[in-house]
């Protein structure tokens, strides 16, 4: 029973780690009052660029930065359609969508011929599973062995990265002058603009640090948990993880509860599933449709109205028409 | 005017399918998935499509539409410009078949995976659950946990009938065998979503299970690395997948939809092809396990011989293996 619960909170690490990345992502852009629904399809160009580029270098760590690289310029190209051409966030968002699931599948086919997948990667173009000092001695300690050989150690780089994002994230959004300014930018741009503050430049800064965040997330989707591009492999992440980031009322440590919650809720409908109760199997959709009715139910009932940046979805315009 | 514009493109239409009869002018329409998906659809093209253009000397015309709308415009497009038989690939084509069939009734249209009834539509199954039961047999005999696992794409009835098929293959082998079967989910992305499917994996093996049966598209590449990492075993599905993962893939299970298309086109070339329901099984060698370099070591002599016995039963009668989709229950 015990090790069931550890190989699930294990799995939960597994699954919740692009959500983290991807909820930290949009909780910086929309705390700067940008609407970020192109959290899909970044993670998706990120992990079609992290696989392409790791597969054809062989280095994973080249794979990064390319997957980043290619989030922070759809995050520009999204910075530049809602901030510098003040066009609706929502739309843009959803463009970016459309344009990563039909690039990456045509970029695909022409490059590898192998409908829009990319090759296996293996060896050095994977990140493979750190294993921490002492953790194969520990293995025979009961209790902390297991914790500690199978629920601390043993995971990707990239999964180690996503949990200390967190403080960092919470540190600089809370604790220094960019993250007040920050803030201050999704809450009022106006008065921020009359102490003399670039609104465009935070907000410019702002979906840089969503796009290197959802970059990494989306690596690690095709480079870290698995070890290949298949279209369309988000398959929904971005949008769970905006929902996370709803859920944790755009903090990050709330947030990050929020999709260990749903990561949780992942790895136990695995592990459910075929189980019946009495005469009645409880059906797959069921089990799928949890962490969204969870989202909908503790929302209304127990967590409490999510409060959103006030000038979120608002193109700030200097002069009032 | 109206009335002679209708005879006139009714006479044009004539015409141009009698043109096309004459002069054969076989068509294939993929499913979103893409011709090189390694399984499905490439299998049409490689024993298909490659095969019928150098036997025939005739090219086939190919098309692979992007998204949802494409497949019913695909369709129209080549019915209109005489293109006969066109084989339509997947059971996603189901209603965009019924629908362009009805508009070019002398235009002779293939489903595969599907049955559409129409009288100028040709479907063709296949029995699964006969070569699943191979697979399953030979995943009981080998595996040294006594438990095998199954992880399905999208819960639906065709893939029940491989599971179904599997499970009853897996204890007919060994009666204790113990059974895990997870679906990935119930929409299409569920054949698309290489991190679940190795999520799967990675509990049915901490179940137990040490050999996994993959009937999940895209979803099974993920299923097949997480037994390679765990130093698992892996069963592929549709093409013959040993070579995705040598060395930890145990066998596939493959159905020869590239032969059945090539067949079809034939029909359609030797004026002998006919509307109706096709069902194609081992007997007819369009279902099969495979062996080649890549399993060869895994695979002992005995248990060669096991399974092709097994087969041979299956084939005469004497084992019948259930069909899912018969009844939509799996008791057998």
């Amino acid at each position: 029973m015990f090790e069931t619960l550890i190989l699930m909170l294990d799995a939960t690490i597994r699954v919740a780690t692009p959500l983290i990345f991807a909820s930290l992502a949009g909780m910086f852009c929309e705390r700067s009052g940008i609407v970020n629904i192109a959290l899909e399809g970044k993670l998706l160009a990120a992990a079609f660029a992290g696989a392409a580029v790791a597969y054809v270098t062989g280095s994973a760590w080249l794979g990064c930065i390319a997957g980043v690289l290619v989030a922070v310029c759809m995050s520009l190209l999204h910075g530049f359609a809602t901030i510098t051409h003040r066009g609706d966030q929502v739309v843009s968002g959803m463009a970016i969508n459309i344009l990563a699931v039909g690039l990456t599948v045509t970029l695909g086919r022409h490059w590898f011929k192998q409908g829009g997948q990319t090759p296996a990667l293996s060896g050095d173009a994977r990140f493979a599973p750190i294993h921490l000092p002492g953790a194969d001695a520990l293995q025979d300690v009961p209790v902390i062995g297991l914790l500690y050989s199978e629920l601390i150690s043993g995971h990707s780089l990239l999964e180690y990265v996503a949990f200390a994002a967190v403080p960092i994230a919470w540190y600089i959004l809370f604790k220094t002058r960019f993250g007040l300014r920050l803030r201050a930018v999704g809450e009022s741009p106006s008065a921020v603009d009359t102490a003399g503050i670039s609104v465009a430049k935070m907000r410019y800064s702002a979906v840089i640090i969503c796009g290197i965040l959802v970059g990494l997330g989306g690596v690690y989707l095709s480079v870290g948990q698995t070890a290949q591009f298949i279209p369309n492999m988000s398959a929904g992440k971005g949008y769970m993880a905006l929902a996370a980031l709803i859920f944790g009322k755009w903090k990050p440590w709330t947030a990050m509860g929020a999709c260990l919650l749903f990561g949780f809720l992942d790895s136990m409908a695995i592990r459910l599933q075929g189980v019946s109760i009495g005469e009645f199997q409880i059906p797959v959709q069921a089990i799928e449709a949890v962490p969204y009715v969870l989202t909908v139910f503790l929302l209304a009932g127990f967590i409490g109205k999510a409060v959103a940046p006030k000038a979120i979805g608002v193109p700030y315009s200097k002069e009032r028409e | 005017m109206k009335k002679l514009v209708t005879t006139l493109s009714a006479v044009a239409l004539a015409v141009s399918s009698f043109a096309a009869l004459a002069a054969a002018k076989p068509a294939v329409v993929y499913d979103t998935a893409g011709k090189f998906d390694k399984s499905f659809n490439e299998a049409v093209f490689r024993n298909g499509v490659e095969v019928f253009n150098k036997d025939k000397g005739v090219q086939v015309r190919e098309f692979e539409p992007q998204n949802e709308a494409q497949r019913e415009q695909g369709l129209r497009r080549l019915a209109s410009r005489g293109f006969t038989p066109i084989v339509a690939v997947g059971f996603n084509f189901a209603s965009a078949v019924e629908k362009v069939a009805a508009e070019f009734p002398d235009t002779q249209f293939t489903i595969i995976d599907m049955v559409v009834d129409k009288p100028n539509v040709q479907s063709i199954v296949f029995q699964e659950h006969e070569g699943s039961f191979l697979v399953g047999a030979l995943a009981a005999k080998t595996s040294k946990t006594a438990t095998v696992g199954f992880v399905g794409g999208m819960d639906i009835p065709l893939i029940r009938k491989f599971a179904c098929g599997y499970e009853q293959g897996a204890k007919f082998a060994n009666p204790d065998i113990k059974y895990i079967q997870n679906m990935t989910g119930s929409t299409p992305s569920a054949f698309a979503d290489p991190a679940k499917g190795s999520e799967l994996a990675k509990s049915q093996f901490s179940q137990g299970a040490d050999i996994i049966y993959a009937a999940a598209g895209g979803t099974g590449l993920g299923v097949y690395q997480a037994a390679k990492d765990a130093g698992n075993y892996a069963i592929g599905v549709d093409s013959n997948q040993n070579f995705v993962q040598p060395g930890t893939m145990l066998t596939s299970m493959v159905k020869r939809v590239g032969v059945a298309a090539y067949g079809t086109w034939e029909e359609g070339m030797n004026g002998e092809w006919q509307p109706g329901i096709k069902v194609l099984g081992l007997k007819e060698n369009a279902v099969d396990w495979a062996l080649d370099e890549h399993n060869a070591s895994l695979i002992s002599e005995d248990m060669k011989a096991y399974v092709e016995g097994l087969k041979a039963d299956i084939i005469a009668g004497k084992i019948s293996v259930h069909d899912y989709m018969s009844d939509n229950t799996c008791n057998f």
